[in-house]
């Protein structure tokens, strides 16, 4: 699991969270911009939300406010809402799990903000000459996915799937941040990652792109929290999340328009 | 024992309430929630959650892996044990806080730093699979590895306080009578530390038997291969809670069966 933002732990997070809620009339409660934002995104949110969350903090209106990225696998995220953590923002990466936190009442009116393909990742000079989906059945080679109950692993398995493609996996990887970490290390020969994940590794990896009918789209869903400790906050940044200046972010980390 | 009092009459006999209420507490601290995780069990489906084949593989792994690592460390970590408590050598301080690091070390780290030892580009594991294609991650002997690497310092510094406590006399007095360094070594060092080393083997293999953070980032994680059971209830946390705890049910229903005879058998106290 991997966790990026001011603050790493969501444990942290929560904590900072209650403190500042219990504490709220010396951290201005007037203002909901001033307030803490704890927002839970999708591990291959991690650049496109951290930015995301400097740009909301910045914008006229919400001078003040920090952000909390909280990101780790959506479904591990899923569990610490369901579990009670005080997040105010979730932004899963698919419908399926932003449904469960729905259906337990966590929170309403979910729209998708965003969606990205799916890429095989090589590292960089593509040590093992992956050309195509087909190369992935190679036993020799390195193979890595997503665990199949995270959405990356998942999206995966019907890709390759319709591709009629029986991968030789050598590893699950908990979140697809640590997939792809494992791909620009050159630990595995390939792997299937999100378009977002090959743009931001930059040099170190390659993308190679699916076969379209083969290719699953991701499309990640959006939702401020009913028990949002910051409820104005959250609204607020679900607002910006899909706001133009939103769009043009996340377009800037390789997601597309749902 | 030279300072043992002869048991006493009437209220001295009595165990200090201070000392029942904290150690009750201690007590109570480990108990609740393993209490809570067998009110949440699903017992009704336990049956069947365990003889998953997910289940049976993990713990087939776990186990198996686990008593590898402790073989490991058991052939090398009782000679080190020997060397930090009995040698003359230069630097022991050093080689003891050396071997204590992989203790506080987060297991993640212990595994990130595998890779970049044992790893395909690693410093070691990089010229060892160019000449010979062998590589330790996505193996089971790459599970066996980060295991024996986190479990090094229970064995050694458990095996090495044995030492320290044994009677060197012993040995001296079987050395003047004309056994070899070795045979003092077999006979008299080992036969006296050897409750330790059962301590010491048995902290080894419980801690491997429990190790995740290293395993999943050098081993990395599939299946009958490298997933091993806290792999398996990590995962499944985050599907099916109750087939997580029914998991670690088993995991702690096999660690106790190994524990709780070899401690009343074996170990002192």
């Amino acid at each position: 699991m991997r966790r990026t933002g001011r603050r790493r732990l969501p444990a942290v997070a929560a904590a900072v969270a209650v403190v500042v809620s219990l504490g709220g009339g010396c951290a201005g409660t007037d203002a909901a911009g001033e307030r803490e934002l704890v927002v839970f995104a999708a591990a291959s949110l991690t650049d496109a939300f951290t930015a995301l969350g400097r740009a909301y903090a910045a914008a006229p209106g919400a001078a003040g406010a920090e952000v909390e990225i909280v990101a780790a696998g959506s479904s591990s995220l899923r569990e610490q809402i369901l579990a009670g953590a005080p997040a105010d923002v979730f932004a899963p990466a698919d419908a399926a799990t932003m449904d469960q936190v729905v259906a337990a009442g966590m929170a309403s009116d979910p729209r998708p903000f965003a969606a990205n393909r799916l890429e095989i990742a090589v590292p960089a000079g593509n040590p093992g000459g992956v050309d195509e989906i087909g190369d992935l059945d190679d036993p020799e080679l390195l193979v890595g996915l997503c665990a199949e109950e995270v959405p990356c692993g998942s999206l995966a398995r019907q890709a390759l799937d319709r591709a009629g493609v029986a991968a030789a996996v050598d590893t699950n990887e908990a979140d697809v941040r640590a997939l792809r970490t494992r791909i620009e290390a050159g630990e595995l020969d390939a792997g299937i990652v999100y378009r977002s994940d090959v743009l931001a590794a930059g040099e170190a990896v390659e993308g190679i792109d699916l076969p379209a009918g083969a290719n699953v789209v991701a499309t990640y869903p959006i939702a401020a929290l009913t028990s949002a400790p910051n409820p104005a906050g959250a609204a607020a940044f679900v607002a910006f999340v899909r706001s133009r200046q939103g769009e043009r972010i996340l377009a800037g980390f390789g997601f597309e328009r749902p | 024992m030279t300072g043992r009092r002869r048991p006493s009459r009437g209220g001295e006999r009595r165990e200090p309430w201070l000392l029942l209420g904290l150690a009750g507490l201690a007590l109570a601290y480990v108990a609740v929630p393993l209490l809570a995780l067998l009110q949440r069990a699903p017992w009704r489906d336990l049956g069947a959650l365990v003889r998953r084949p997910v289940v049976i593989d993990a713990l087939a792994l776990s186990l198996t892996t686990a008593l590898a690592a402790t073989a490991a460390c058991l052939l090398v970590g009782v000679p080190l044990a020997w060397v930090l408590a009995r040698s003359r050598l230069p630097g022991r301080s050093l080689a003891r806080a050396l071997v204590t690091l992989p203790m506080v070390l987060p297991p993640v780290v212990g595994g990130a730093a595998l890779l970049l030892a044992f790893g395909r580009r690693g410093l070691l594991g990089g010229p060892v699979y160019e000449a010979t294609g062998l590589l330790l991650p996505f193996s089971a002997w790459g599970v066996v590895a980060a295991n024996a690497f986190v479990a090094l310092p229970f064995l050694v510094l458990t095996v090495e306080a044995g030492l320290r406590a044994g009677d060197q006399r012993l040995e001296e007095a079987a050395a003047t009578l004309g056994a070899s360094r070795w045979t003092v070594f077999r006979r008299i060092t080992l036969a006296q530390a050897a409750p330790s080393i059962l301590a010491g083997g048995v902290l080894c293999w419980a801690r491997a038997l429990g190790e995740f953070g290293a395993t999943v980032t050098f081993a990395g994680n599939l299946q009958g291969r490298t997933q091993t059971m806290p792999l398996a209830v990590f995962l499944a946390m985050e599907s099916d809670r109750e087939a997580a705890i029914a998991l670690s049910l088993v995991l702690i229903a096999v660690s106790l069966a190994v524990l709780v005879p070899l401690r009343d058998r074996w170990l002192p106290g």
